[in-house]
């Protein structure tokens, strides 16, 4: 018994100590919007709320905004689609080769994602006419997201049990149907899991949606979040610190949505 | 309707069918990935650059690229930091707290669970930009919070300690991935074994032992793969550290892009992803080795242990 | 199990999260309607980086070219990033033949984008109207020297810049030192850090040293002492290796960095460490700090700097770097400078060279020029405005006056930026405790594995 109390003050200790590591550097993004002098240092703020008067006359900032939910959303939205059914079928049906086939393609999805490849990536957009398009961009940072999507949703479709599918299908369902109603609603947490992962790593991404686009119209935050400097390179902290905020926003809120909604972890909580 | 073309069919979706799933995700791959890829691998025997007469002509310089990093000192210890980095960071660190944080709050729920997942999950979601600028104002030297905090003005911790520091950075930046991989994992444990276990007199360690990392080994394996890959590729701490000072903390995407981008050597910085791909082909099959390991073990477990 | 049946749902998705995102009507190139388009490509963007000069192009420029060609019409397309990743942007498009007609690009890439066929002269692309241009007259033959590669006429060079030492007049008084200073020597910038050390000052000097600076080490820091010592960094076709003016150079970084605490070797180490030593200027902290004139404009800038100080005129001073010993300098002068600017080069893929020519030489009139200072002091290209607009600003007459016959620049090769970190490396080396002359034979080494051997590396 007295084990179990040390025990359980440990683990409160621990998770004091967690939450204290987790929060800390969030503190500059919480005081430094508001300051008006903003500077690299945590401080308590001088409050103001200029500095969301000054990024909202930036003439890119919101659209930016919108610019980064169309390409994360697209690249999110097809992700998980396409995923999805590579995934099902995969882990249904033995495929000689297929899980080399998958180490393949998840170790080739680290050269695509590289600097190096970028004048490849480049260089296939415009013979596909892609610059300067969302679409361009939803397709390139897909490509280097799926084989990871793939891999972890063959992981647990691999766990949810046939036994459903099998008695749909003396029903008479078609496979199509058997994954949008049984199969998707097991997974459901693990494909909004996915999505919240495919749009987090298209949000902060820079290099190829700066190289694909030309219209600072489509640009996305990440890009934006790049102008915000002087021409000799000092950063200017009063709109970086209240864009950074306001661009962090969506994703938080997105986050909120699908734990709230879908529940967020990677199972569906039927056990086999 | 199809037949099943294996016992494991039971979707009853047949090879055709299959094929049609896979087929949308396989196009894009194949063309947004594998082309370029490579393209990429191509570009890696030539010393193709980006302006210069390089740029112009380009020509097939066969292993010189790969000869010329392997003898670069600059490289070799690019890629002992980075392995540490890949083993202090995600290995023992993202892995490491991800399952203590997931073993211990399995247990419990309400605001607590949902407030230090909330948080760890922020840390993962935020933007990689905008993380940057935070952590710079956690260690800054002059005025950071922590040195306010610990009272030790004017320690320079990015400068004394670099590597230590973008390690430490990772551990929170990536934690979440493995946090949920294992909540989930550790749902599959029969809470009845553990509470037999405990009856018997097994301390935690014990437990962990003989009980969950059986039954959850998989998912480590899984994890560990993932985890190792994405980090092996983590550009992030260039945010933080630039690389420095004199390269110390210069991982091995960090010299890709310092060779690439900034020296314009596309060949030199192509040749250098491909053996970073050989270098997680190396870490792959090492999980994949255990990974076969286990399945033989847990079929052999299946056969003769009582039923789950 | 009631199964509605919807087969075609998830196909359906995907096709609308792929059009969807399919709005891309490409701005660029095209000629829409029976009218020409011509387009602009700088690095600046409105609300951002160099915004002043986004606003002058979209509120000037194109309004007034407009007004004179009928049926043309012309788009901007801003960029403001990084100046790296701006080039590797540029230089990917002009690979693809694609991009724009009119492109901004730093003088230091004309070499490299000329050698790989990127950019041609601009008498190749605009034709004969190029020569008869009227502002060539105005523009110095050195601040041509910005645009030109192989002795051709690559590009309009924008405007340039030059490199002094800053000093704290306030912490000068307080370590005894006058209010108007000009070393002659580098010793007498050693002794005055000595005096304002003694004051207490924090940091006396700071020379941009380390790899974190990046460019800046080299250019307020390597390369206008290894001027100062009498040497460039490129000469008569051969790189200058270890010879005894980089000794020289990385000596006084030595002397300034190795114990005497003179500088502080960790903001040079630090990735932000170029912003600190400005807020570190800013607030009194550093006593004499190398800069170029971007410094007084834009950093401390008593309104919109990025650390601005109110007291800039009467607390701030400015002094030409001296060589090593008076006569010691490059071409044996007593003061030295390194200058650097921007240039608008041709697209050779334009659909409409011609008229983009006349865009561009447009854009490099004096009206044109006048109105992009609009108001701020900034050393433009043209002499005829210069005269008109700097006489608002001592610092930048300055500049102009004292500093740019005086000053050098590099050269425009591809392999300079790697040149140029190899020097970085060597400060950087210095800094951690190695010693000037070890620096300057690891520095050596690197060198000839860059430029092909030791046969173009010079003594």
């Amino acid at each position: 018994m007295i084990r179990h109390t040390v025990g359980r003050l440990a683990a409160t200790v621990f998770i004091a100590v967690v939450l204290a590591f987790f929060t800390l550097p969030m503190l500059w993004l919480a005081s430094a919007p508001f300051d008006e002098t903003p500077t690299i240092t945590t401080s308590v703020p001088e409050f103001t709320l200029d500095n969301f008067r000054a990024i909202l006359d930036n003439p890119y900032a919101l659209g930016s905004i919108r610019n980064s939910l169309i390409q994360g959303g697209g690249a999110a939205a097809l992700v998980v689609v396409l995923a999805a059914l590579a995934a099902y079928a995969l882990s249904r049906v033995r495929v000689p080769g297929r899980d080399a086939l998958l180490y393949v393609l998840l170790l080739l999805s680290s050269v695509v994602t590289g600097t190096a490849a970028m004048v490849p990536i480049f260089e296939l957009a415009t013979r596909l006419d892609l610059i300067d398009t969302h679409l361009g961009v939803v397709l390139v940072v897909s490509g280097g997201l799926l084989p990871a999507a793939i891999f972890i949703l063959k992981d647990f479709m691999d766990e949810t049990p046939t036994s459903y599918e099998e008695s749909a299908r003396v029903f008479g369902a078609s496979s199509l149907q058997i994954l949008r109603h049984i199969v998707v609603p097991l997974v459901r947490p693990g494909l909004a899991t996915i999505a919240v992962w495919a749009l987090a790593s298209v949000w902060g991404g820079f290099l190829f949606q700066f190289i694909l686009l030309r219209d600072p119209e489509k640009a996305p935050g990440s890009v934006i979040l790049y102008t915000l400097y002087t021409e000799g390179g000092a950063p200017k902290l009063d709109l970086i610190s209240t864009f950074s905020l306001l661009y962090s926003l969506p994703v938080v809120a997105m986050y909120l949505f699908v734990s709230q909604r879908y529940g967020f972890r990677f199972h569906g909580g039927i056990k086999r | 309707m199809a037949r099943p073309t294996s016992a494991a069919d039971a979707a009853g979706l047949g090879r055709g069918r299959a094929v049609a799933f896979v087929l949308p995700a396989l196009v894009l791959i194949a063309v947004f990935l594998i082309f370029p890829a490579l393209w990429t691998v191509y570009l890696g025997l030539t010393d193709y650059r980006l302006t210069g007469l390089a740029a112009a002509n380009p020509q097939v310089v066969g292993l010189d690229n790969y000869s010329g990093a392997l003898t670069d000192p600059r490289f070799l210890s690019s890629l002992w930091l980075t392995l540490l980095y890949v083993g202090g960071s995600a290995i023992i660190g993202q892995a490491g707290l991800g399952f203590a944080l997931a073993w211990i709050l399995r247990s419990r729920t309400g605001p607590v669970r949902r407030i230090v997942e909330g948080v760890v999950l922020l840390s993962w979601i935020l933007p990689s930009t905008v993380v940057g600028f935070l952590w710079y104002a956690l260690l800054d030297r002059d005025e950071g919070t922590l040195n306010a905090l610990l009272n030790t003005p004017g320690f320079a911790w990015l400068l004394d300690h670099p590597l230590l520091s973008i390690i430490i950075f990772n551990v929170w930046r990536g934690t979440a991935f493995s946090m949920m991989l294992y909540s989930a994992a550790l749902e599959n444990v029969p809470p009845s074994h553990l509470e037999t276990a405990r009856l018997a007199g097994a301390r935690v360690p014990q437990q962990l032992r003989d009980v969950v990392f059986p039954r959850i080994r998989r998912h480590i394996l899984t994890n560990l793969l993932l985890i190792s890959l994405w980090t092996f590729n983590d550009f992030t701490p260039f945010v933080l550290t630039g690389g420095g000072p004199e390269g110390r903390s210069e991982i091995l995407p960090v010299y890709v892009y310092r060779v690439a981008l900034r020296d314009g050597q596309l060949g030199v910085g192509a040749a250098i992803s491909f053996l970073i791909l050989l270098i997680n082909l190396v870490f792959a099959l090492a999980y994949l080795r255990l990974l076969r390991g286990q399945r033989r073990q847990q079929e052999v477990a299946a056969a003769g242990g009582p039923p789950a | 199990m009631r199964l509605p049946s919807r087969p075609v749902l998830i196909g359906a998705i995907t096709v609308l999260a792929l059009t969807s995102c399919g709005t891309g009507t490409g701005s660029e190139g095209g000629s829409g309607g029976g009218s020409i388009t011509l387009t602009i490509a700088a690095n600046s963007i409105e609300g951002g980086k160099n915004a002043e000069s986004a606003q002058w192009i979209k509120q000037w420029v194109i309004p007034e070219f407009e007004k004179t060609h009928a049926g043309v019409k012309v788009l901007f397309q801003p960029s403001g990033v990084d100046d790296e990743q701006y080039k590797t942007k540029i230089a990917l498009d002009l690979k693809s033949r694609t991009g724009a007609d009119v492109i901004d690009v730093d003088g230091i890439w004309v070499g490299e984008f000329a050698q790989a066929g990127y950019i041609k002269p601009l008498a190749e692309v605009g034709g004969a109207t190029v020569e008869q241009w009227e502002g060539w007259a105005q523009i110095p033959q050195a601040v041509q020297g910005l645009g030109i590669f192989d002795g051709k006429k690559y590009g309009l060079p924008q405007g340039t810049d030059g490199r002094v030492l800053f000093y704290n007049k306030t912490l000068f008084r307080k370590a005894g030192l006058p209010d108007t200073w000009q070393p002659a020597s580098w010793q007498e910038i050693i002794d005055a850090g000595t005096k304002l050390k003694a004051a207490g000052v924090p940091t006396p000097i700071q020379i941009n040293a380390g790899t974190a600076m990046g460019e800046a080490t080299t250019m307020q820091g390597v390369l206008p002492l290894l001027a100062g010592a009498g040497a460039e960094i490129y000469a008569d076709g051969k790189w200058t290796g270890a010879s005894q003016a980089m000794k020289d150079a990385l000596g006084l970084y030595q002397q300034i960095y190795g114990g005497s605490g003179l500088g502080d070797p960790k903001l040079q180490q630090e990735a932000k460490g170029r912003d600190k030593s400005f807020a570190q200027f800013a607030a009194g902290k550093i006593g004499i700090l190398a800069e170029s004139d971007y410094f007084w404009r834009s950093v401390i800038e008593p309104q919109a700097g990025v650390a601005p100080m109110k007291d800039r005129d009467q607390a701030v001073g400015y002094a030409k770097i001296p060589a090593k010993q008076p006569g010691a300098g490059l071409r044996g002068q007593d003061f030295v400078s390194m200058s650097g600017g921007a240039v608008r080069v041709l697209n050779p893929f334009s659909k409409n060279p011609r008229l983009a020519w006349d865009l561009l030489a447009f854009m490099h009139s004096a009206a044109a020029t006048k109105s992009q200072l609009a108001g701020q002091a900034r050393i433009s290209s043209r002499t005829d405005v210069n005269d008109e607009v700097l006489t608002a600003d001592p610092m930048l007459k300055y500049i102009a006056d004292e500093v740019l016959p005086i000053t050098a620049y590099r050269p425009g090769l591809a392999v300079y930026p790697q040149v140029s970190t190899a020097l970085q490396e060597a400060t950087a080396a210095v800094i951690s405790g190695k010693s000037a002359d070890e620096a300057a034979v690891a520095y050596q080494g690197k060198l000839e594995g860059l430029v092909g051997g030791a046969a173009n590396v010079g003594g």
